[in-house]
């Protein structure tokens, strides 16, 4: 693409318009934040959840006037617009429970809601990006407004140790990404994503490429936490805020693997004989290691991790298929897997209490007794993690391990399933806890369910089993938004 | 077909109903779950007079679009198979409701709740034409049970939870696998086209795609039914239910097994169904010896009833893997007996429980002398599992003896070596437990069956001597949809039973 020194026309600003909403809202927070008492501090989260909204209509509003932006350095597409809806309920249902375990923490800011909408910012950039240096900035300015979220309890030590494990290991990944990025520059002589594919496809593509190609994989590998760079995962998510782990857990995640999708796809499609069978191995790879470590979690948290570990294997079982198909599998999995684990990062933001105590799984006996209701939710999110039917993630993993075979990928799907029936043990430990046993100290006074996480259980829910009851709209939406590029 | 869709749905309505309904408020909480109960009961009584028994085939069909991509539809009827198993699940599942009316005391409303989610799925499995609408109920029968067991059980309630459901799930997914396979191939999920396509020979596998397939789905049948050695979560699951739980479990979850091989593996596999068909005929005579020989040694009555259950079963299977017109008819009608009969040794077993908390076979004696009608009903009962004659097991049992016998005289001798095992350990039970002084301890504590009591178990009875003495009522709807499968299986086989028998006598039996 020809570079175009005018101004960019108007069209442009508003196929850009989710960016601009959030930052825009972002820096109305940080200009607050200084500016407001105290007591005016709880007046926040519900600003960002303002813009939280005005993104989502911008993204209704840059998806109806798709196209090119910004001399095709972004494209707005089907594909686009649903990461970016997808990103941007995940920040909203993360901020509604975040309102009351930042009250609960004593650390009630605009900071933090900024930091998170700059995160979704650059995550909406990440997922639209045509062009690499434009998923680099993307990808940057949500890795960087994430450390920090991290370390966002200053006081804990844990949480501290979250922040640097993640700065240090995510700045190195991200290194990974810039030499392959400069590797295929300086192979092909162009970083937008077409003409990559064009001029990989032209002539026999040499060791540079596959090089730069590896070398990407590893940096958005971390980023979605596959195996062997998800050794950050457990400790990164046990010691952030919970409502921090569930964001770090949904929209990163979701746009990392929507930018792997599009970059790989479309600018290393050429090649894809090469990074097929990496992607194979490192599947396999990632579901055994997240299912196997999370049998002998006893910490909420990091089992959640370790599942999301689990659930990022499933998903590049669908990345191998490498089609059409395979493609909409990971779309639709990552609205279900969003929707239950910020459901169940939720349930353990509520449960776990001032400085955050309670994260064990033994503490959670006898809340099917004590609370009945958010028992009754996790229970939901549970089974739908472990892929019963009628729950949104089963279908995610039909549509996934059906992708899976119609790519004639029969062992990967069969270690698959195999996978998933030992993830059920340790998502059937927290029920049978729940459940089973007698209410324990932590059960015995349970503090009101606030409205924030309220409202979030119950949209994660719903979502969760509509999509598990009715999965064609999103599907449908999902195959048209696959088949357009490639 | 409106009227089936009615039985599918009123246990969910019944679920929803409960859903709302505040948790102190017992009395009602049992009262609305045995009218959702009932009603479906009387629903699937109308079914079977609007079933027209002349005719192969479903009926009562419903076909609606779910799913557009995949196509997944609900599509849903019955025929002379699955006739009988609604029946019987919404004859139990009242029945289940009343023996729990005091035994659960905590949680009811959770309790019932989960029960009548069960019978949603239960039923919604045997009338499932879809294949994925079938896993879904598959899978959704597993978790209800799971609680049952898990949060109302015994001691070792978690243990037995658990692996009740790593086990099946295991089974289950092996099959989701086979049956997405099947519909990359294929393009669609409708049980009568994949069938209608594999009869007219348009479907074709490689030998070695065939038997992995019919492996993922007989594995998930197997460990339903159970079949020797994958029978091991059955007596753990078995004691530590609560009786209601063990009675659907017995009567009715493991039908799902057997129904699955009935209707999936046979029409769906037949070549390797014949394949495999003596290594799983040796397994199931294996099951029916040392099923029989492990309840003859268990100090644990309900224990005891499990392990007959694995014998039980074990003739089923060998029903069906005959491929004989009386094996598999025996198989079915041997389904249905097992479900009364064992569901009403569990309830029986359960009244024992209930009065001396105790499960133990030495705990008891002499109880015929200080509760006569129960030890009445016991007796009928225990007679009736081990195949008296006039009792419906006999019928079962004799078909599949007569099937068998079409096809080897040895598997016939031994797998009677079970009938009369099942004589001595029934017996036995019945002597240590209900006869003998009446010691103080049980004299003080077991009392008579009280009216609630009677009501779940009189229509069991009535059943195990209606079914014993005329079986015309039940058979020639069984034989008509088996006779049909059976017909499917011989797609492309080549015939080769060998036996003594004159040639006109053996085609008259087929």
């Amino acid at each position: 693409m020809p570079v175009n020194f005018a101004a960019p026309p108007a069209v442009d600003y508003v196929r850009f318009l989710p960016e601009i909403v959030l930052t825009a809202f972002a820096v109305i927070l940080m200009v607050l934040e200084p500016l407001t008492a105290a007591r005016a501090k709880r007046y926040m989260g519900r600003i960002a959840l303002v813009g939280l909204s005005g993104a989502l209509a911008g993204t209704a509003w840059a998806g109806l006037a798709g196209g090119y932006a910004f001399s095709g350095m972004i494209v707005v597409d089907g594909f686009a617009s649903f990461f970016r809806v997808l990103c941007v309920s995940a920040g909203i249902l993360v901020v509604l429970a975040s309102l009351s375990y930042m009250r609960r923490e004593d650390r009630e800011s605009g900071e933090y809601y900024a930091l998170i909408l700059f995160s979704i910012a650059g995550q909406s950039m990440m997922v639209s990006a045509n062009n690499l240096i434009f998923v680099f900035l993307g990808l940057e300015i949500s890795s960087i407004a994430s450390y920090v979220l991290a370390g966002f309890l200053r006081g804990s030590k844990l949480a501290n140790e979250s922040a640097t494990k993640y700065f240090l290991l995510g700045s190195f990944a991200t290194a990974f990404l810039l030499y392959g990025i400069a590797l295929i520059y300086g192979s092909t002589g162009t970083l937008y994503l077409e003409e990559i594919r064009a001029a990989l496809a032209a002539t026999r593509p040499g060791l540079l490429a596959g090089a730069a190609a590896s070398l990407m994989f590893v940096g958005f590998a971390f980023k979605f936490s596959a195996a062997p760079f998800q050794i950050w995962t457990p400790d990164v998510y046990q010691g952030a805020p919970a409502p921090v782990s569930a964001f770090l857990a949904a929209g990163p995640k979701a746009a990392a693997f929507a930018v792997f999708l599009r970059v790989f796809l479309t600018a290393f499609g050429p090649i894809s004989a090469r990074w097929e069978p990496i992607v194979w191995a490192s599947a396999l790879a990632t579901m055994v290691v997240g299912n196997f470590a999370a049998l002998t979690q006893t910490n909420v948290k990091r089992l959640l991790a370790y599942s999301s570990i689990a659930h990022a294997g499933y998903i590049m079982v669908a990345i191998v298929a490498h089609s059409v198909v395979g493609t909409a599998a990971v779309m639709f999995y990552l609205v279900a897997y969003v929707a239950m684990n910020v459901g169940a990062f939720a349930v353990v933001t509520y449960f776990s209490r001032k400085g955050e105590r309670y994260v064990l799984i033994p503490d959670l006996a006898g809340l099917g007794v004590k609370q009945p209701v958010v028992a009754a939710l996790f229970s939901i999110f549970l089974l739908s993690l472990i892929g019963v039917p009628l729950t949104a993630g089963f279908f995610g993993k039909f549509y996934v391990f059906r992708a899976a075979l119609g790519a004639n990928l029969v062992w990967l799907t069969i270690l698959g399933l195999l996978n998933s029936a030992v993830s059920v043990y340790y998502y059937l430990r927290i029920m049978v806890v729940m459940y089973m046993h007698e209410p324990a100290e932590a059960t015995e006074e349970l503090p009101p369910l606030p409205f924030g996480i309220h409202a979030a259980l119950w949209a994660s829910a719903a979502a969760t089993l509509v999509l598990g009851i009715f999965p064609s709209p999103v599907l449908d939406y999902a195959m048209r938004a696959a088949n357009f590029f490639r | 077909m409106i009227l089936l869709n009615v039985t599918l749905f009123l246990p969910l309505a019944g679920f929803l109903v409960l859903l709302f309904t505040p948790r102190d408020r017992t009395r009602l909480v049992r009262a609305a779950a045995l009218g959702f109960a009932i009603a479906a009961f009387v629903c699937s009584v109308a079914l079977l007079a609007l079933y027209n028994r002349d005719e192969a085939g479903f009926q009562l069909v419903s076909n609606w679009p779910w799913i557009d991509t995949p196509a997944i539809r609900f599509h849903i009827g019955i025929d002379g198979l699955s006739v009988w198993l609604v029946l019987l699940t919404t004859l139990l599942t009242p029945i289940g409701i009343l023996v729990s009316w005091r035994h659960i005391s905590a949680r009811v409303k959770e309790f019932f709740l989960f029960f009548l989610l069960m019978e949603f799925g239960l039923i919604g499995v045997f009338i499932a034409l879809d294949l994925f609408l079938f896993y879904v109920f598959w899978e959704l029968s597993l978790v209800p049970m799971y609680f049952l067991i898990g949060v109302w059980g015994h001691e070792r309630r978690v243990y037995a939870a658990v692996k009740f459901f790593i086990y099946t799930t295991v089974g289950s997914l092996m099959m989701l696998a086979a049956i997405i396979y099947l519909y990359t191939r294929t393009g669609t999920f409708d049980y009568t086209a994949l069938a209608g396509m594999i009869a007219s020979g348009q479907l074709q596998f490689t030998g070695l795609q065939e038997a992995l397939l019919f492996g993922g789905f007989f594995l998930a049948f197997a460990i339903k039914v159970p079949l020797f050695p994958l029978h091991t979560w059955l007596p753990d699951a078995h004691v530590e239910a609560p009786t209601a739980g063990s009675v659907m479990l017995a009567s009715v979850m493991l039908k799902m097994g057997c129904y699955g091989l009935i209707r999936f593996c046979l029409p769906l596999f037949p070549r390797a169904s014949r394949d495999f068909a003596p290594w799983i005929v040796a397994l199931a005579i294996t099951g029916i010896i040392y099923g029989a020989l492990v309840a003859l040694v268990q100090p644990n009555m309900k224990k005891l009833v499990a392990y007959t259950s694995v014998s039980h079963l074990g003739f089923v299977v060998l029903g069906v893997f005959t491929f004989t017109q009386y094996g598999l008819d025996g198989a079915v009608y041997q389904m249905l007996n097992h479900g009364i009969s064992t569901g009403a040794l569990f309830i029986l077993v359960g009244y024992l429980y209930e009065r001396k908390h105790s499960l133990e076979i030495a705990d008891f004696g002499g109880v015929a002398g200080a509760a006569p009608w129960l030890a009445t009903a016991f007796a009928v009962t225990s007679l009736a599992s081990m195949g008296l004659p006039t009792l419906n097991n006999f019928v079962g049992e004799y078909l599949v003896l007569q099937g068998t016998a079409l096809v080897s005289m040895e598997w016939v001798a031994f797998a009677a070596i079970g009938v009369i095992l099942s004589a001595a350990y029934m017996l036995w039970l019945y002597q240590r437990v209900f006869y003998g002084d009446t010691p103080e301890a049980v004299r003080a504590h077991v009392g008579d069956m009280a009216p609630r009591e009677w009501a779940a178990i009189v229509p069991l009875i009535v059943m195990m001597v209606w079914m014993g003495i005329y079986s015309t009522s039940f058979l020639p709807p069984i034989s008509r949809t088996t006779s049909d499968i059976l017909e499917r299986t011989r797609v492309g086989v080549v015939f080769r039973v060998q036996n003594t028998q004159p040639a006109a006598e053996v085609a008259d039996a087929r």
